[in-house]
């Protein structure tokens, strides 16, 4: 195109035009940063750090002696160890019926299907305190199922049984979802593959569809057990509470705290909490070695 | 030793996607199916494997009926279009794999596994890279890879589901090379899938051309290539160009001159097809008048565009270094086609 | 690449996993739920209605409805401003962000009110406002609110972060190049965008606050029709025996659960392209 440039008009600048700040060296194309950082960090600080800061700070009220004290208290830890001992059962257990369950929703057509996946998230819907009053009625010894089950000699609510079998409920969930969109988006040809070079369906499931599973499963795993060390609600109506037997730790903090204890309170809520990130860097650790054997996708690499 | 396919037909819901399918792949050949997408060669091919079974006709294989085992016993070895490797397995435990499932007695000793492990290594060029993970190879690694494993249980048939459809042209020749060789060592009856025409008449002994599930021609490279036997085969193998014209006692008669009919055909008048490369282009003589309206030098070769004076387009081929290379854009020239097919 | 499709199951191995299947389902799941319908009614009716017509009932429901009317559109309006500075802009410390945004997911609910407590109390770091002022955080409503504000924070910024990180920034820089502002960029291209990752967070948000137990139980102080949410009213009407009453309110709230699951499904249902990418964390 020949001709004379356009200078019959200079570009316009729009007045809420920002230019680079020389000071970063960056620009932020898009409005808001400032302000969303600052409310967000604002928020974060108020309702999440300085509120930890104070539990973190509070055990050493009485000095590091004081903190030991509450830690080597037998009480404490007994609740800490049923917390801790009931929760791995339960997410063991909901580790082997959750990968069963996610392949019988995934694989399998049947009626009534999509209402059972649908039921999946009930223990996650459900307030706590509905489940705690509906396991504990049901395991009673007038329940429906303890009735059953004490004239045999097992009595489940108020032990540790009663214990496990509540954060059972409470886990389902998390190994199911993990691991069904994982199996859902497994390739057909994987599979394929695996049939045409001789492996059995059972073969194929085995050493095939299994390990590729494996992340998604100590995914639900470890929610399952961090969600269960700290459950409060479900767990309360079915444990005996009594202590040294079927006390769990959440409901030690607050007894200590209607004694006024609050630094004993503190202590075993900072436990809690060390045990709860204990278990995500588990999983922070479990996950990143997955993805180093290949990526986080089940399937063929491409 | 030979695969023989009868009749076979596959309809999924309204769509046929096989229609009456017969031919046969003798011991030792290499068979490609070359067709657009959606001619049925991937089905055809599953069929085969036994991942789908056909609604009529019979395939049997040394005389055995197919149709009556299941994939694990038909031993057949396929590569899949995504090669489909096991991504939490080394290379060598991929390869491995058909062997280690192999029930009790049928199983080879840990021995004898990795010693044949190592061979198809050795063979595929990979020998150090054994304990390496798929998401550690290349592309054209891991298709290697899918193809040893395959190899690895001695398969009676090789199926091959476009292989190289996801690598770029220059990997492409170089495993299109690799495969003649390792297909020409192992002698395995092999079937090929491929929409590359080029690859197709590179690779096999004979090909089957599909079109919308039907079997359009058989034959060979050559045969296929010079004598193709419908005017979909002529335009699926290389560029056409077009023009009309009559035929009289086998020659073609053109407005001030002849050219030779390839193959019979009865007289009458015809859209007549040449190719790009069997033309004689000059500056005058007789011929259909063009304007040239590309130079393009592509390759190994010097390609011409050109139109007539009726508007319909034409492409020529000539080698560097003849008397093409003196034309220029805008060039009136003469086009005669030295050779022309006919189709009904 | 796609996925092997379901079919019905034929083999005697699938049947049999099936039939564990829809066991254990029924056991875990089914039953309790069941178990909590059939006792709310099992005396008929009239009593499961005047049970939940007392006044402490009454107050236990308003009071639940108030705390998250207050909770949820305060986690909203964060999740949103968390998700536009996190997923529109690059800076260090993001990742330590989204650590923190976390936390509350990983902790017990115990804790989240503990940590109230530890603030507001009596021998809290702020306890002279009660000692001194008679300002009461905790075992008032303010504790309660900030209670249910720890435990569901993440749940509305953790369905949209996702969401917003995949869609990327390109139209809103489209929308900045053509002479938008902040407010505009955000109504008009980021908002209509992620609608209903957002519903969908507030949908979860709500369920969650309802039905909070633990974090609010420790801050309640549990006076009566006062700072008795309907979970606490729960609680305290089951130790006390008044099985009617407990189990009226817990229908209430299991029947709460279940209408958040069925709308839950039909967002996924009708939305599932938007949401799938929110799911892939």
């Amino acid at each position: 195109m020949t001709g004379q440039p356009d200078t019959a008009t200079e570009p316009v600048i729009p007045d809420h035009f920002q230019a680079p700040h020389p000071a970063t060296g960056t620009t932020h194309v898009l409005p808001g940063f400032k302000i969303t950082l600052g409310l967000t960090v604002f928020y974060l600080s108020l309702i999440v750090v300085i509120p930890l800061a104070a539990l973190i700070a509070r055990p050493w009220e009485h000095g590091l002696s004081g903190f030991l004290f509450v830690l080597t208290d037998t009480r404490v830890l007994h609740s800490l160890w049923l917390s801790f001992f009931t929760a791995l059962a339960a997410a063991v257990v909901n580790t082997f019926a959750g990968l069963v369950v996610a392949w019988v929703l995934t694989r399998y057509n049947f009626p009534g299907r999509k209402l059972l996946d649908a039921l999946i998230d009930l223990p996650f819907a459900l307030p706590t305190a509905v489940a705690g009053i509906a396991l504990s009625s049901l395991y009673a010894s007038t329940g429906w199922i303890g009735s059953l089950t004490e004239p045999l000699g097992l009595k489940i609510a108020y032990t540790p049984i009663g214990i496990f079998l509540a954060l059972t409920f409470i886990g389902l969930p998390f190994v199911v979802r993990s691991v069904q969109p994982v199996l859902a988006e497994f390739e057909a040809e994987i599979e394929e593959a695996a049939e045409t070079l001789g492996a059995s369906a059972l073969q194929t499931a085995l050493r095939v569809i299994l390990p590729a599973l494996m992340p998604s499963l100590v995914t639900g795993f470890s929610l399952a057990l961090a969600r269960g060390v700290g459950e409060y609600g479900s767990v309360i109506f079915i444990a005996g509470n009594m202590p040294y037997i079927s006390e769990i730790a959440p409901l030690l903090i607050v007894i200590k705290l209607q004694e006024f204890d609050y630094a004993g309170a503190a202590a075993v809520g900072v436990i809690m909490l060390a045990i709860s990130l204990v278990i995500l860097l588990f999983l922070n650790i479990a996950q990143r070695y997955f993805a180093s054997v290949g990526g986080t996708n089940a399937g063929s690499a491409k | 030793m030979s695969l023989i396919i009868t009749n076979v037909n596959k309809t999924f819901t309204n769509f046929p996607a096989l229609r009456d399918v017969t031919f046969e792949a003798r011991s030792g050949e290499f068979i490609a199916l070359l067709g657009p997408s959606g001619s049925g060669k991937t089905t055809l091919l599953r069929l085969l494997a036994g991942l789908d079974t056909p609604n009529s006709g019979s395939i049997t294989f040394e005389g055995e009926d197919y149709l009556k085992l299941n994939p694990r016993d038909r031993r057949v070895g396929m590569v899949f279009q995504s090669y489909a490797l096991f991504r939490h397995m080394t290379v060598a435990q991929n390869i491995a794999f058909g062997l280690n499932v192999r029930p009790g007695k049928q199983r080879p000793s840990k021995v004898e596994i990795k010693s044949t492990v190592d061979r198809l290594l050795r063979l595929i060029q990979m020998e150090d890279l054994g304990k390496r993970y798929p998401s550690q190879l290349s592309g054209g690694q891991r298709q290697r890879v899918a193809l040893a494993r395959a190899l690895a249980i001695n398969p009676r048939i090789l199926l091959l589901d476009e292989p190289f459809g996801a690598l770029d042209a220059l990997v492409r020749k170089d495993l299109r090379r690799w495969l003649k060789r390792i297909h020409h060592e192992t002698g395995v009856t092999t079937i090929f899938v491929t929409h590359d025409q080029e690859e197709a008449l590179d690779l096999a002994d004979r090909v089957v051309v599909l079109k919308a599930g039907k079997v359009e021609q058989i034959g060979t490279p050559l045969e296929i290539h010079s004598q193709p036997s419908s005017a979909f085969v002529f335009d699926f193998l290389g560029s056409a160009n077009k023009a009309n014209g009559r035929i009289k006692d086998g020659v073609a008669h053109f407005d001030g001159f002849n050219a030779p009919v390839a193959g019979a055909a009865n007289d009458g008048d015809y859209t007549l097809r040449f190719r790009p490369y069997e033309v004689h282009l000059a500056r005058d003589g007789t011929g259909i008048p063009v304007t040239v309206t590309a130079v393009l030098p592509a390759g190994s070769n010097l390609r011409l565009e050109l139109k007539g004076t009726d508007g319909s387009l034409f492409e020529t081929q000539h080698q560097h270094g003849s008397a093409a290379h003196g034309f220029a854009v805008g060039d009136q020239l003469r086009l005669r086609p030295e050779r022309v097919y006919a189709y009904a | 690449m796609t996925a092997k499709a379901a079919r019905a199951p034929k083999t005697t191995g699938a049947v049999l996993l099936l039939l564990f299947t829809l066991l254990w389902l029924g056991f875990i799941i089914l039953l309790p739920l069941i178990n909590v319908l059939a006792t709310a009614f099992s005396q008929g009716l009239p009593p499961y209605l005047a049970a939940l017509q007392t006044e402490d009932a009454k107050a236990a429901i308003l009071l639940t409805l108030l705390v998250a009317a207050i909770s949820v559109p305060l986690n909203a309006l964060f999740g949103v401003c968390a998700a536009w500075c996190i997923t529109r802009f690059e800076f260090r410390g993001k990742s330590l962000l989204l650590s923190i945004l976390d936390l509350p997911f990983s902790i017990s609910p115990v804790i989240s009110g503990l940590v109230w407590i530890l603030l507001f109390g009596f021998q809290g770091w702020f306890g002279f406002l009660m000692r001194d002022h008679d300002i009461k955080i905790v075992f008032a409503l303010p504790g309660l609110v900030l209670a249910t504000v720890l435990v569901t924070l993440p749940f509305i910024a953790r369905e949209l972060i996702p969401l917003m990180e995949d869609q990327g920034t390109d139209e809103e820089v489209a929308a900045r190049t053509l002479g938008a502002r902040g407010w505009d960029i955000f109504f008009r291209v980021t908002l209509p965008n992620i609608k209903w990752a957002l519903l969908y967070g507030v949908l979860l948000c709500t369920a969650r606050a309802m039905g909070e137990f633990g974090a609010v139980s420790v801050v309640s102080g549990h006076i009566r029709g006062l700072t008795d949410t309907l979970p606490l009213y729960i609680e305290i009407t089951y130790n006390q025996y008044d099985t009617i009453g407990a189990f009226a309110a817990a229908s209430i709230l299991a029947g709460l659960a279940i209408v958040t699951l069925v709308l839950k499904t039909l967002l996924e249902w009708r939305f599932a392209g938007e949401l799938a990418a929110s799911r892939r964390h």
